[in-house]
């Protein structure tokens, strides 16, 4: 018996009546561990009972520890009927199976019921007592440590990084067993959440032997989906990274602060410093949008792509799924390979990480997104109860990326996900990762650490690397030698592949920081911003959505009809994201997601990164729109204001995201885009001369001779480009950690789930149509979080991901789940003033006159204060003055016109937004509001309920995480056959989201934390039957648990005082 | 283009300009999106939007489902001030547009209405917790700040004093609820917020009703108000038990304010918790004992002989008569003879000081005690209710 499970009930709360005569309950409490039950005392008469039971004692292996979960089920007692149950707690024991995590679970536990939501509360207290058992065959795996944080957890040190982990486990789905038809709603959704809870158990612990095999200790990037197949099954599967780490010991964590606000404080010494000091180096920028590609697909169809790998989807003819991938297997690999490195990866069979943030030096070069899609029939599968199928198709998949990265020249992928979207018996296979060089020390039996910030290592010379720069004929020896103390900030930016044998045609040029190796124009990846990354300006979220119509159809002829569609969606995300990230003027991708979810009758995709410059990258080229048929002249006069357009609305993303490359700022002057840079766009003829297109009003307007594709597609663009509304000022937003360009977080955030599901009443859309609807969608949903979260403005959002959804015909499933982080203005300001020292000689002047601007515009909503002595200021903007009807937006117009002569930071207009929206008038919010969000330090210690905070991302800033408690995976459903008297779908689901966020805080604090980092909803599946009166929704989250203390706030001035150091010595470089 | 249908409407939201041809008449139109879910298009009269502006519907889709949900329950408090006011969204959503809440963050109509609605459903599902306060702080459902949670139950008990003396001295039945849309017609507060501040009276005077100790500790412990709040539901409840006769008409005049004043005198004088706290009995009910002993003090009164010495003392005209148990009777009919002399303040004060005093120089009067204790509380009562 290697274990012993402990468990007590102590008291119960705010239970439900369950007796109407006597308004009371009679409560007792049943606790059943695999096979074992206990039960309490009925407790009669009350409804706080108190049982303070004996210690119910469960003697059980370790194996059911990791499989099982603790069942407490609360009910009420009845002398003459059987006895209700009230609701259930289910407890994951593993987070005291680990020695470094919780020790006992101890608290309040929401009880739970899936008809009736939470139903009062119970307070547990539960302990294991583990065996020491030298067992070398055991089965279980206690003791691995689970993060879902997908970088080196805080307090901890990689002693080693094994690789990639991966596990996969089926079972029949209880709601489509013969026995659903006999049992109640209530005990199917309890059977289907038990399982899931066991079957995850079972995968953490298969994966955790997996890891134990590897000579690893934990699993860091886990992360679990579920694939409700229907009739073939349920799939629970998982991935990971597995790590050796070792516990850094207080004293020492502390200073590797890690998280704090700021990449930059934590290697002050080094990277932040680059971040301005490389700029004044580039000059002479020759850039072209150009077409490198590693395709299926003919590479003139997808010329516009870039660094970007498409698998064409492959179509099932047999059951087995045996694909055939048509994707060109053959990018023509380096000759000359890097033997050392491919070494310490080419034992593995998949050299991929799940890991999304690394320590400097860690990535040596990024080649570009690898992604892979496959369509399956389920319908298909021969085994449906055996893994073995789906093992295959992913096997399949993985091989696909793998062979992508090769061809990028790459031996390894990073920032690696796994995804499926199920539609009836179609199955779309996804994975994704970035190519990359990774130095081969930290696989063997180097360290690596968490916030980076260990600089012995990042100082030894990676030996592999070395080689394989010299195979090159490339002499690097310089920034190789890492003799000079900091490892180049530009590295990871070089292409990884062979210059004269590249993959795809693309355009390179020296990097702007180093001048000795040679980069790309564009860099996509799915990875976050490296922390010694340089980066010009601010970041911001950039999405491509599409939207395309599909005929209804069944098996093979749907698969058939969903892959011939794939390639073109996935071609057109691209060709979004590639014009929007022009059009702000940036040159990277980071955090790319793309998701692609098929409906019965169209297909939704969705491509979220946040878009940087990185100032070792070119200047990214300007957007050029042409028309085929020149010879009408309404037309091209069309043609020449829309270019206009596109020109101004670079020019004021520049300044809104703080883009001032030293070479652009000298471009600016003349003509915005030069003719060398200018991508081309081509658009075809249309009749109408007007935005009419845009709207999509006209039909019959088809020009026969062009390709219908080309054609839409570029009045898509151009729409999705021009409707993009901006943020409102004082937000900024991403989707990945952290915001680049932001450093001076406050304590303040609010961590959110939005859910919005749509119906399209009209049935016969046509793409555009549909994609306009699409579009406003997204954009709406955004609007509508910006006003929600006003009150913590100067705010970032960040983590922003949307997951899209067709759950039926004709309905389109928004969520998002981010959280919003404050910062402080002041601080912000003054390093953004810094950054632009030397530049702004006017600066006491224009902030005066932007003041009376503000001032004037508020008093009589009519600005009439121009500022005087600044060149040219509200000329180009008078064509867009008009489509601004609030004082505000003018205010902000007027703002942006006023930097573009000076060298004004985009963050002037925030703080002026900021200091009039938080006057009264503009602001509503009483201030206690505002406080209160901004921080909860001001709480009374004395609240009785613990504050739990929750976050996506995998830090708290201005706070230090000093204990990981162990993982949280809870998966829940909820039903209801009062639909109506919940209050709607809306009612029904927001009730059901604070109930899961409640469950999650809940388990937290009887852990003894206070907080959930990395958190993320995996699943949200909603289903209604608004006639019968009835809803279903199953939700999936998961993250990790910790303990933080707070930094005082001496300990996070440091950023404040290293960024403006770093930017006297940019303003330096600059004059 | 599918017309379904047109609409008209004031146009109130900021929109976007296209140029745009239909049927080969060109016409200014106005792109945007007023009502949640429904794109239309505007066929604008005059190129400024004072005018009312067709709006003809194109596309449609609805918005099915919207929520939000905070780790950290997001309040807007002054939607809250809405909601408790009871209007309806659309209503709310005006009120908020007309107070320049579209001026923020660049808000569309639609935007407002969305969160208009998100905020009114929070509120509505935290409404249950409302009901028991000490629950708010103990509930695991929604993490709402503490400062936070103050307002909220303050707000929600917070009531309007002219309902408050509508109900006043009512008794708090369902057949008094059934009229509250005659006083909502009266007042001019929504039924629906007229119904939440019945409700709320009648949730604190059963609580409170049957318990020992001080009423207003007992209501503040209960329902975590604040003092002031504290005390003006104290009246409340103390009226509702005893059922004084507020509605009278000569009594019409006298505010909420002035009742609930005399009630807390009352209370810290006149009830058995006043007078020791320690007593098992509670502050709603007066002292018996108390009532009976100021019977004697209608000796003052009824004999003739002391009545004209007082009378003597006091060195004025003594219209008012004293009768015991009908206090605002009692206080009424001195006071309207005053107002009729057209008293000033000052002048009652100094009346009503000799008043008390002279009856300590009666010879024969001897009930010191009760006297100075009954005096007390109506001189503070009369004061009070003295004025036009």
């Amino acid at each position: 018996m290697p274990g012993k499970l402990k468990a007590k009930i102590v008291a119960g709360r705010h239970l439900p009546v369950m007796d109407r005569a006597s308004d009371l309950t009679d409560a007792f409490v049943e606790v059943k561990f695999g096979n074992t039950t206990f039960k309490t005392d009925v407790y009669p008469k009350s409804l706080n009972p108190q049982w303070n039971s004996e210690w119910f004692k469960f003697e059980v292996d370790d194996e059911d520890l990791q499989d099982e979960p603790l069942q407490i089920t609360v009910l009420d007692h009845d002398t003459y009927s059987a006895n209700d149950a009230i609701g259930k707690v289910y407890i994951d024991i593993d987070p005291l199976l680990s020695s470094e995590a919780a020790t006992v679970i101890s608290g309040w536990f929401p009880i739970y019921d899936t008809i009736h939501g939470i139903r009062g509360e119970i307070n547990v207290l539960v302990k294991v007592d583990l065996f020491n058992d030298l067992n070398r065959f055991r089965q279980s795996s206690c003791g691995v440590k689970f993060f879902c944080t997908t970088s080196i957890p805080r307090c901890y040190r990689a002693a080693l990084v094994h690789g990639f982990v991966e596990e996969l486990v089926v079972n029949e789905d209880p709601e489509y067993q013969w026995i659903d038809r006999i049992r109640t709603p209530r005990a199917s959704n309890e059977a289907r959440q038990r399982l899931i809870s066991l079957m995850s158990g079972e995968l953490q612990r298969k994966i955790g032997l997996k890891v134990l095999e590897m000579g690893g200790n934990a699993v860091v990037g886990y992360l679990q989906c579920f694939d409700l197949e229907g009739e073939s099954g349920l799939v629970v599967r998982a991935i990971g990274t597995a790590c050796t780490l070792d516990k850094l010991i207080p004293g020492t964590a502390s200073n590797t602060i890690t998280h704090t606000n700021t990449a930059p404080a934590s290697n002050a010494c080094n990277s932040p410093s680059k971040e301005i000091k490389e700029s004044p180096m580039a000059h002479g920028c020759r850039s072209s949008h150009n077409s490198p590609v590693h395709s299926a697909c003919s590479s003139q169809r997808l010329s516009h792509s870039q660094n970007f790998s498409v698998s064409v989807p492959t179509l099932v003819f047999t059951g087995m799924g045996s694909g055939i991938s048509v994707g060109k297997e053959a990018g023509p690999l380096k000759t000359l390979l890097r033997q050392q490195a491919q070494s310490a990866l080419e034992q593995r069979e998949f050299p991929f990480f799940t890991l999304t943030c690394f320590p400097p030096g860690f990535l040596v070069h990024i080649g570009g997104v690898v992604s892979a899609r496959s369509v399956k029939l389920l319908d298909r599968i021969h085994n449906p109860d055996e893994p073995e199928t789906r093992d295959a198709w992913w096997e399949e998949i993985r091989q696909e990326i793998k062979s992508h990265a090769k061809a990028l020249g790459c031996h390894a992928v990073v920032g690696y996900s796994e995804s499926t979207t199920i539609c009836e018996e179609v199955c779309i296979l996804s994975a994704s990762g970035t190519a990359a060089m990774l130095n081969p020390r930290f696989m063997r039996e180097g360290c690596l650490d968490a916030g980076g910030s260990d600089q012995r290592l990042s100082r030894q010379p990676p030996l592999g690397m070395v080689g394989s720069e010299r195979a090159e004929g490339e002499v690097s020896s310089s920034w190789l030698g890492f003799d000079d103390a900091s490892p180049p900030s530009c590295g990871f930016c070089h292409i990884p592949y062979d210059e004269f044998n590249m993959p795809f045609p693309a355009q390179l040029t020296y990097c702007y920081h180093c001048r000795r190796q040679k980069v790309p124009d564009v860099l996509f990846t799915t990875i976050d911003l490296p922390a010694e990354a340089a980066v010009t300006g601010k970041g911001c979220l950039i999405q491509a959505r599409l939207c395309r119509t599909k005929k209804k159809a069944q098996g093979e002829v749907n698969a058939t009809a969903i892959s011939n569609l794939l390639p073109f969606m996935e071609y057109e995300l691209h060709t979004q994201l590639m014009n929007k990230l022009k059009l702000r003027c940036m040159n990277a991708l980071f955090g790319l997601r793309i998701q692609i979810s098929v409906g019965e009758n169209m297909l939704l995709g969705l491509a979220s990164a946040t878009g940087v410059y990185l100032s070792a990258l070119p200047a990214p080229g300007g957007i050029q729109i042409a028309g085929k048929t020149p010879s009408d002249l309404s037309y091209d006069q069309h043609i020449s204001t829309m270019q206009k357009r596109i020109n101004d609305t670079i020019v004021m993303n520049k300044e809104f995201y703080n883009i001032h490359p030293p070479e652009c700022i000298e471009e600016v002057v003349g003509s915005p885009i030069p003719d060398r840079q200018r991508s081309r766009l081509f658009r075809s003829t249309s009749e109408s001369s007007d935005e009419l297109s845009e709207l999509d009003l006209s039909h019959g307007k088809k020009d026969a001779f062009v390709l219908e594709i080309d054609d839409t597609d570029a009045v898509e663009d151009i729409q999705s480009l021009l409707t993009d509304a901006p943020m409102p000022a004082g937000f900024y937003s991403c989707n990945t950690e952290v915001m680049p360009g932001i450093y001076n977080w406050t304590s303040g955030l609010q961590m959110f789930t939005s859910v919005r599901v749509y119906r399209l009443n009209n049935a016969n859309l046509t793409n555009q149509g549909l994609n306009k609807i699409f579009t406003d969608l997204c954009e709406n949903l955004l609007k509508s979080l910006y006003f929600k979260l006003r009150s913590m403005i100067p705010c970032c959002l960040c983590h922003l991901n949307f997951t899209v959804a067709v759950p039926e015909e004709e309905l389109i499933q928004v969520a998002v789940t981010a959280v919003a982080m404050s910062f402080d203005k002041e601080t912000q300001l003054a390093a953004d003033k810094a950054l632009n020292k030397g530049s702004g000689e006017n600066e006491e002047q224009l902030q005066f006159s932007m003041e009376l601007c503000g001032e004037s515009t508020s008093s009589n909503n009519q600005p009439t204060a121009k500022p005087s002595g600044l060149p040219e200021s509200a000329m180009t903007h008078s064509s867009s003055r008009d489509r601004c009807s609030t004082w505000l937006e003018l205010l902000r117009l007027k703002a942006h016109t006023i930097r573009r002569g000076s060298v004004k930071t985009s963050r002037r207009t925030q703080s002026l937004a900021n200091s009039v929206s938080s006057s009264e008038r503009c602001s509503p919010l009483p201030e206690v509001r505002s406080r209160s969000l901004r921080s909860t330090r001001s709480l009374p210690c004395g609240a009785p309920v613990t504050v739990v905070k929750m976050t996506p991302l995998s830090f708290l800033p201005r706070t230090r995480i000093v204990k990981y408690l162990g993982i949280i995976n809870m998966f829940f459903i909820r039903e209801t056959t009062s639909l109506r008297e919940e209050g709607g779908v809306s009612g029904f689901l927001h009730s059901f989201i604070a109930e899961v966020f409640a469950m999650v805080r809940a388990h937290v604090a009887a852990l003894g934390g206070n907080a959930v980092v990395s958190y993320s909803m995996k699943e949200c599946v909603f289903m209604e039957n608004p006639n019968k009166n009835q809803a279903q929704c199953l939700i999936n989250v998961s993250g990790d648990a910790v303990i933080f203390v707070r930094e005082s706030d001496q300990e996070a001035i440091p950023p404040l005082i290293t960024s403006g150091q770093t930017s006297t010595t940019g303003a330096d470089g600059t004059t | 283009m599918q017309i379904r249908y047109a609409v008209f409407t004031p146009i109130l939201c900021r929109t976007q300009r296209f140029n745009c041809a239909i049927n080969n008449t060109r016409l200014q139109m106005l792109f945007t999106q007023t009502v949640p879910g429904a794109i239309y298009l505007l066929a604008t009269v005059s190129p400024r939007l004072d005018r009312y502006i067709t709006l003809v519907k194109a596309y449609k889709m609805s918005m099915e489902l919207d929520v939000f949900v905070g780790n950290t329950t997001i309040m807007d408090m002054e939607v809250y001030q809405l909601w408790l006011d009871g209007l309806t969204v659309s209503d709310a959503v005006k009120v908020r547009m007309d107070e320049g809440a579209l001026l923020e963050c660049e808000a569309n109509p639609e935007v407002l209405t969305s969160d208009t609605m998100d905020q009114f459903r929070t509120f509505q599902m935290c409404e249950r917790l409302l009901h028991s306060p000490t629950k708010l702080g103990s509930q695991l459902l929604y993490q709402i700040p503490a400062q936070n949670q103050i307002i909220l139950i303050e707000r929600y008990y917070e009531f309007d004093s002219v309902f408050a003396r509508e109900v006043l001295g009512k008794k708090l039945s369902k057949g008094t609820k059934k009229d509250l849309d005659d006083i909502s017609c009266k007042t001019g507060i929504t039924l629906k917020s007229c119904r939440r501040q019945f409700d709320n009276f009648k949730r604190v005077f059963k609580v409170v009703e049957e318990l020992k100790g001080p009423l207003v500790e007992n209501i503040q412990r209960h329902f975590l108000l604040s003092d002031t709040l504290a005390r003006d539901y104290a009246a409340i409840v103390f009226f509702a038990n005893s059922r004084f006769e507020t509605g009278k008409r000569k009594l019409q005049y006298l505010s909420f304010q002035d009742f609930a004043f005399c009630a807390g005198q009352l209370i810290s004088y006149w009830t058995i918790g006043a007078m020791d706290s320690m007593m098992e009995d509670m502050d709603v009910d007066l002292e018996k004992e108390f009532l009976n002993e100021l019977k004697d003090l209608k000796v003052l009164v009824n004999d003739k002989d002391m009545m004209d010495q007082h009378k003597i003392l006091v060195c004025a005209a003594l219209r008012g008569k004293i009768k015991v148990y009908k206090l605002m009777e009692v206080n009424f009919k001195f006071i309207e003879p005053c107002r009729y002399d057209r008293w000033t303040v000052a002048e009652i004060t100094l009346f009503l000081t000799h008043y008390t005093n002279a009856a300590h120089c009666l010879g024969t009067f001897r009930h010191q005690m009760i006297w100075d204790r009954y005096m007390g509380v109506i001189k503070s009562c009369i004061l009070q209710m003295y004025h036009e």
